[in-house]
Parts: C-alpha cells; structure tokens; sequence
C-alpha cells in the first residue's frame, strides 16, 4: 500500500471539508477500497473515516418507509429486526454479501457508491426503486448507477442515507461465484404499488440493470409460471472466466423464478 | 504517523504507525502478539480475525488507525490465565486443528458466532458462518465438531459464570 493520511470526519460537513484536500477518497467499511489499496489499484493521498458518524448509522422503519444511513454495516441491516418485518427481503440480502467479518464492517453507502457490477444492493436498491439521498439532494435509483463503478454521484457528494418505500412483495435470489461469493446473476423482484421491477446484478456489461423481459412477463401474472419459457436475450451481457453471455441470460430467468416463488412464499 | 491508542486484551495500550499500517501487523509487530495471523492478506482465509469492538473482523483489511479508540481481543485474550477458553478447550479435545494456522482465526470467529446463536448452533448454521475462514489442511470436519461441542458447553455453563466471549 503507499503512504496515506488518515483523517476521522467529525461529522458529514467535516467530511466534506476534508475531501477536498489532495486525492481523498471516503472510507467507510473498507472492504473493498483497503484490499484495492493493497493491491494499488487505488492510491488515494487522503482516507476520510466516516464510519463511525452517528448521523449516517441505523435502520429506520417508518409505516412502510424505510431509511437506512449510509454507513449501516450489511450485518446490521440483516439483523434489524424493524426492517425484517417490513421488508425481509433486503434483511435476507444483506445476509448473503461476503461472510460475517465482512458484513460486519462493509456498509450499504459503501457499496452502493462502489456499484461493483458484481454487488448486491445495487440490484435491491434498484428494484426497490430507493432514493439516494446525499449531502447535496436526492437522487432516483433509475438516474444514479450509470455503468460500471460508476454512478451519479458528483465530485466531493457524499451519500448520506437511502430510502425506500417497502413493497408488498420481493425477494432476492442469487447465483454465487463459489470463490468470491459475489454474484455471477442476482434477481432483485418486487411489487408494490408501482408495479413489478426487477434488477439485475452480475450479469451486465454496465452494470445492474431493469430486466424488461421479466417485468412485462410478472406484470400480467406475478407467478413463478409466468416465467416459463422466458428468454432473456445475451445481448449486453457480461461474459468472462466464469460464465458466458448465454449462459447468464439462461441464469437470469432462473433466479428470476425463484425470486418470484420466494416472494410469492 | 498517527498515535494509535487501543484496549487490547484488557490493557491500555499506544503507539506511534503509519496511516497505512495495518491492524495485524500493529498486533503482530508493535505490540509482539503474534497469535493472530497474516494467511491470504487478501480478506479470504480470516487467519487474521481479531475481536473490535466486540464483532469478529479481519484484521489485514482494516487500518490501525482506523481501529483507534475500540477494544480489541485477539487470541492471547481468550484464555482466563491457565485455563482456555471453552472454545479453545473444545478445539483441544475435537482435534480441530492440525498445522494449527488458521487456528487463531477459527477460534475467534467461532466465540463471535456463538455469542451471536444464544439460541444454539447446528452444523449447517456453523459450516455456512465459516465462510470467511479457510483451512488449508481441509480440517473442517473436527473444527465444526468443535464449534458445536464448545456452544453446547458455554450454554450449559453460562447463565452465570462462563466467561462470554469478549
């Protein structure tokens, strides 16, 4: 790792102020930025710790809203017993990412500002159809992640909470990398009052993505049955070491079904 | 350079690193406690798993400075002087362990995993919490073994006096 100054934001004004010196970058979790620094895939000048601001921890269940700060930890969010009743389906995804020592420090406004195309809340947050909400405004699922690794978020925006309103139905359902664990297909379903969404994670060539193809199919018919015979197509889709194009369309439809069975449970 | 002030294993301690020291190696090389390992140094095998702030995590992705202010317990603070710790006693009798190099790591995880099943564990439940740990000598069988034998025990002994684990 090269050198880096070290800095613990006093809260989220200090952690803006503090990013502004030389190439700083937010630390949160760092589950995925030390490793890359290890590797010196990133060498940022500047480490901003803002894991541990009050302001930006908890789950919040309001009726059927629910917000949570952006540096929860995924093993906090999978535990929260509030957000387990209004909407299990996120609490079960946070419970697959990694394995317990991770989840215990990486955080949900880490990954999402990350949007590894291979991550999981980017597929729940866009299936949710979450609002993004940062020290400067609120942005849309739909308009913030734009390709790989790379999202709405503006130079020295720091994203403070998400929010969501809980849907009637969804459920997560993915297709491991048996070495990383990160997804090679994850379906993220749900219904609520807008109608059916499901994202995509690990499959596309920029990143998470609405699958047309399943929510026309589920909007007639919320039904495992609905999807049968559904073909994806491979176009845009990722293929490497793992699995090939064809391969994850095939995928997307399966863990399509059994999201939507595991909703409909 | 940052100061670094750490509880561990129950003393006070401080010192001087760099920002981009790393926990483990603070633990290994500054304050000479070298039962916590550096296995893979890539987050995967979980040799490195130390106790902060009471939640098991690895200490080779995680800063020194970063941990500054929290209590750590790493494998040196488990035992009550002569006596193990009832998971270290249950890896003893089990057998869970043969070159002993994930050992450490195996250890803490299994007391925060434990700690975390108040209501029992079962070997599926232990084999899918052990994702994060790897042994080389493919020595799960006993190590699970010994992770149930020793939650069974710390529940039987707890409701009172079974040191919890930290």
């Amino acid at each position: 790792m090269y050198s880096v100054n070290y800095h613990r934001a006093a809260s989220v004004a200090d952690a803006a102020k503090l990013l502004k010196s030389g190439d700083a970058k937010l630390l949160s979790g760092g589950m995925t930025l030390i490793p890359a620094m290890k590797t010196r895939l990133a060498a940022p000048s500047d480490l901003v710790d803002v894991s541990r601001l009050k302001e930006l921890q908890g789950v919040k269940v309001s009726g059927k809203t629910v917000t949570i700060g952006a540096a929860t930890t995924h093993y906090d969010v999978s535990a929260d017993a509030n957000l387990k009743k209004a909407c299990p389906a996120l609490a079960h995804m946070a419970s697959l990412i990694g394995d317990p020592a991770v989840r215990y420090k990486g955080t949900i406004g880490g990954s999402i500002a990350n949007n590894d195309p291979a991550a999981d809340y980017p597929a729940a947050l866009l299936a949710l159809g979450a609002t993004i909400i940062t020290n400067k405004r609120e942005i849309a699922a739909d308009k913030f992640f734009k390709g790989l690794f790379e999202t709405a978020l503006k130079e020295g925006e720091i994203i403070t909470a998400v929010s969501f309103t809980a849907p009637a139905k969804a459920a997560y359902q993915k297709f491991r990398n048996p070495a990383s664990r990160y997804a090679i297909v994850g379906v993220f379903v749900t219904k609520g009052k807008d109608g059916v969404r499901a994202a995509v994670t690990g499959a596309g060539e920029d990143g998470v993505f609405r699958s047309k193809e399943v929510e026309t199919a589920l909007s007639k018919n919320f039904d495992a049955s609905a999807l049968d015979g559904l073909k994806v197509p491979a176009k845009g889709l990722m293929s490497d070491i793992h699995a090939s194009a064809d391969y994850r369309a095939s995928l997307i439809a399966v863990m399509a079904k059994r999201a939507v069975a595991a909703a409909n449970a | 350079m940052s100061d670094v002030s750490l509880t561990v294993n129950g003393k006070r301690v401080s010192g001087s690193a760099e920002d981009r020291t790393l926990l483990v190696h603070f633990l290994r090389e500054h304050l000479g406690l070298t039962g916590t390992h550096v296995g893979c140094d890539t987050s995967q095998c979980g040799a490195c798993v130390v106790h902060v702030d009471g939640r098991a995590v690895k200490s080779c992705t995680m800063l020194a400075v970063q941990a500054s202010g929290s209590t750590i317990v790493t494998i040196e603070g488990l035992a009550d002087g002569a006596e193990l710790h009832p998971v270290q006693a249950a890896f003893k009798e089990h057998h869970g362990l043969q070159c002993g190099f994930c050992t450490p790591g195996m250890i803490m995880t299994a007391t925060d995993m434990i700690a975390r099943h108040p209501e029992g564990l079962d070997e599926a439940t232990v084999r899918a919490e052990l994702e994060g740990n790897i042994c080389r000598c493919t020595g799960y069988h006993n190590i699970v073994k010994a992770i149930l034998a020793a939650s069974q025990a710390m529940a039987k002994g707890s409701k009172g006096k079974a040191k919890q684990a930290a």
